[in-house]
């Protein structure tokens, strides 16, 4: 044992004196762990499930997720529900991988310093969520939530989303050339209540199209903000979901 | 026929490549600077284009001056058979650490206050909690803490290899180019510039040049092994060597981007959904790994040793330590993603591992305390060493929490709580922070060529006071944080859920107060160290003199 | 493939718990074993810091 240990022990002596063999062995170990961890989650069906209903979002959607990202929302909300018993119960069905299989970033945050919001959607209303953002002790007394009342006071700057989904769309986001083609067309209608929006919804099933920030004369950030929060945790259908069918 | 008193005739002075090449690159850099101002799509990119072309018309004018004022040979690498050591950078770095050190501190606490009451949020953006917190946290991390690194390492790579610095701008590019990065950074999120991918929030062209600074870091910190007169490379260094190349791979790794255009700050993460998350915690826990502790883990094996004046406890101990560490640490990352829709094999694989860490994490920690066996008087006279060995200790207590916490049925009381809040900051006050002022403290008398600090008595009211701040700091954050996990899964007897989110958030408000004041205490302690370390570098010499005659003796 | 989730826990648990036991006692006795053959290298190696020029 201590012969053998002193000839391994004399063996390291290469990495103490020639850098290159330091760089080398310091860049394989520590290449594993990723490789290992990070390289599956690509190819192993069933990282992300087959459900029913996900689509890309509009581009006001992705406008106002924007807007979530710009302000940090994520520092205080999770959108990401675990599947134990009190936060299905709190927030809704446990979150699934393929829930956020088009989020460039994702947005699962890693604190509660308020509540997870990955089905926040159509909890509240429109007002509500107007008065909150404006105040959120106007609404809740004892919140500790920033205002943000420059959002219903800021035009919405729609000029560039179309390259916006081009990236996205480079990058494995579905947007067809009728989206990109029509998303400042479409910004417009879903922020337009009793708009003909049947293209819209054709092409993105389920959008929800109305004037969300309670100004219709303008288009603003909290336009595309509250259309972005009421639409979370909307799209797959709990009902039609199996969670069994992607137990192999 | 020459005489001996001849002046030796001076060489005609030539601008050397790298001087050239660098005023080309930063000319061309400023004109494509201006342009990208000028078309730019929203006003923050622009004001950050223009930072990059006053940037880069400074470099041009600071090269320019230089090489007016430089004597035409080669900088000498040896002064009277003693290596001519490059410590201004190093300067430059300790005091830059200084100044971030008290801004992040300050930023961080006035996020407190802003959790607690939030009417100091005061209705902007750009001080809301939500820009706020980023800002705090690259500040702490990056500014403070990567000037630390960045100082200690050019500092110990000379003295444990006794040559010079290798480069002759280099040096200078990576701790200026570092600091504009900062300044880029900070600036963004106070803007709404912003990935959101927690410590790597920086935009895409904030990255770009964050790879050239880090890529020209890793070669001047390698160069200079090269130069070493010692057949071994020292401990501290390999540390430093593994610091700086993981930082590289992740950063690489979690900022694969497609920006919007060149004139928009915005980019798309190539990645999404959950493999997204997984590269994002791969990233962030190593960042805590190799930036936040074998960096740090570098700094003690140099300067526990060199204060305490006897070498490290275990050299083949150090061995086991350092391979172990790195190579178990990457596999951490998925215990930020318990629970989550992260597979489960990702999860067990990331528990498992998180909790192996532990037995290297303890092994460097007898390492670091078994040094002072011995000496441990010195705890009692000397602040500095005081606080060096209270930051080990602090080091062994999270990473005991660490794997404990990433154990997924403890996890699933604690995450998402302020107990994690509590967990990283008595690794970062207490473990980085404290072996960061132990290295100020040791490096500005050396660097500025005093007998001691200006005032010995402020290190020790330094320490106390930031002591309580963090004891109250992380207490709070405990109680916190285990309320929080304990009322979210309170049942009734009925079967209902017994508290509403919001009265969550009432409960914790008295601990948010207390943590705020515990804050406090630690930014106090952080001026006083600015106090001290400025008188320090302004004393003059007599009174350094005076100082030491009536210093008593030990 | 045959080797399931389960499967593999399993083993992890009970066998794998034994290995890396014996695999960290044999670490710790490396780390601790009173060596002679390099002794005045390690110590000259450990001494960097302490050596002034």
């Amino acid at each position: 044992m201590a012969s053998q240990g002193t000839s391994i022990w004399a063996k390291h002596q290469i990495f103490e004196k020639h850098t290159y063999w330091l760089m080398l062995g310091i860049l394989i170990v520590i290449s594993i762990g990723g490789l290992v961890e990070i390289a599956p989650l690509f190819y192993l069906k069933g990282t992300v499930e087959t459900v029913q209903g996900m689509r890309p979002y509009t581009p006001l959607e992705l406008m106002g997720r924007n807007i979530y990202i710009r302000e940090g929302c994520y520092n205080c909300h999770s959108q990401m529900i675990r599947p134990l018993r009190d936060e299905v119960e709190r927030y809704g069905h446990y979150s699934l991988a393929a829930e956020s299989m088009y989020d460039h970033p994702f947005q699962w945050g890693s604190k509660r310093t308020g509540p997870d919001l990955a089905r926040v959607g159509g909890k509240y209303s429109d007002v509500w969520h107007q008065e909150h953002l404006h105040n959120p002790r106007s609404v809740v007394p004892a919140s500790i939530m920033p205002a943000y009342p420059w959002l219903s006071q800021t035009k919405l700057n729609a000029k560039h989303i179309q390259q916006d989904m081009k990236v996205l769309r480079l990058e494995g986001v579905p947007y067809t050339d009728e989206d990109i083609a029509n998303a400042q067309a479409d910004i417009l209608t879903q922020s337009t209540t009793d708009a003909d929006a049947e293209a819209l919804q054709k092409r993105y099933p389920k959008a929800q199209v109305r004037d969300f920030d309670g100004n219709p004369a303008e288009l603003t950030e909290a336009d595309a903000l509250i259309a972005y929060l009421q639409m979370l945790g909307t799209l797959v259908d709990f009902k039609l979901y199996d969670n069994k069918a992607n137990v192999r | 026929m020459s005489t001996i008193q001849d002046p030796i005739p001076a060489p005609a002075k030539s601008m050397r490549f790298g001087e050239a090449a660098l005023l080309v690159v930063f000319a061309a850099l400023a004109f494509l600077s201006i342009i990208v101002a000028a078309k730019a799509y929203s006003s923050a990119y622009a004001f950050h284009a223009y930072l990059f072309a006053a940037g880069s018309i400074a470099a041009v004018f600071a090269i320019g001056n230089r090489y007016m004022d430089r004597p035409a040979g080669a900088t000498p690498q040896l002064i009277d058979g003693k290596p001519n050591y490059n410590f201004d950078v190093v300067r430059f770095g300790v005091i830059a650490a200084v100044v971030w050190g008290v801004a992040g501190f300050l930023a961080g606490d006035l996020a407190a206050w802003q959790l607690a009451f939030p009417a100091f949020n005061f209705e902007t953006s750009w001080l809301s909690f939500g820009r706020l917190r980023p800002l705090h946290t690259s500040a702490v991390i990056f500014a403070f803490g990567g000037n630390v690194l960045i100082a200690t390492s050019f500092y110990v790579v000379q003295r444990t290899s006794h040559a010079r610095l290798a480069g002759d701008l280099a040096p200078w590019f990576v701790v200026l180019g570092y600091n504009f990065f900062i300044v880029i950074a900070g600036t963004g999120y106070l803007l709404g510039i912003t990935q959101s991918k927690e410590y790597a929030e920086p935009e895409w062209y904030a990255d770009l040049w964050l790879t050239v600074v880090w890529v020209t870091y890793l070669l001047v910190f390698v160069a200079t092994i090269w130069k070493r007169r010692e057949p071994h490379i020292y401990v501290a260094n390999w540390f430093y060597l593994a610091f700086i190349i993981t930082i590289a791979m992740l950063h690489l790794g979690n900022n694969v981007t497609i920006p919007v255009s060149l004139f928009s700050d915005k980019s798309y993460i190539y990645w999404s959904g959950v493999q997204d998350a997984m590269f994002q915690w791969w990233y962030g826990h190593n960042a805590v790994g190799f930036f936040l502790t074998a960096g740090f883990l570098a700094i003690m094996y140099y300067f526990i040793p060199k204060r305490a004046e006897r070498p490290v406890y275990s050299y083949r101990l150090s061995i086991v330590h350092f391979w172990a560490l790195i190579f178990i640490y990457i596999w951490a990352g998925p215990h930020h993603l318990h629970y989550t829709a992260l597979p489960d094999w990702a999860q067990t694989l990331g528990m498992t591992f998180s909790v192996i860490l532990w037995m290297p994490s303890w092994g460097g920690m007898i390492n670091g305390l078994m040094t002072l066996s011995g000496a441990w008087d010195k705890l009692r006279t000397d602040p500095v060493i005081r606080m060096m060995v209270v930051s080990v200790a602090f080091y062994g207590m999270s990473t005991f929490e660490g794997p404990m916490m990433a154990v997924k049925a403890v996890n699933s009381l604690s995450h998402y709580t302020e107990w994690t809040v509590g967990h990283v900051h008595s690794g970062a006050l207490g473990w980085v922070a404290y072996i960061s002022f132990g290295a100020i403290y040791c490096l500005v008398p050396w660097l500025w060529n005093k007998p001691q600090m200006y005032s010995v008595k402020a290190i020790a009211w330094h320490f106390w006071i930031s002591t309580l701040g963090i004891v109250l700091y992380i207490s709070s954050m405990w109680v916190a944080g285990i309320m929080q996990g304990l009322m979210w899964r309170a049942y009734t007897s009925l079967g209902f859920l017994e508290y509403s989110f919001i009265e969550t958030v009432e409960a914790v408000h008295p601990l948010y107060v207390i943590r705020a004041t515990g804050g406090l205490l630690f930014v106090t302690g952080g001026l006083i160290m600015a106090w001290n370390v400025w008188k320090t570098i302004t004393m003059p010499q007599a009174v350094a003199e005076q100082k030491l005659a009536l210093a008593p003796a030990e | 493939m045959s080797a399931s989730y389960e499967s593999v826990a399993s083993f992890a648990q009970t066998w794998g718990l034994v290995l890396f036991v014996i695999a960290f006692a044999l670490v710790v006795a490396y780390a601790f074993w009173p060596g002679k053959k390099r002794k005045k290298e390690i110590e000259d190696a450990a001494n960097i810091p302490l050596k002034e020029d």
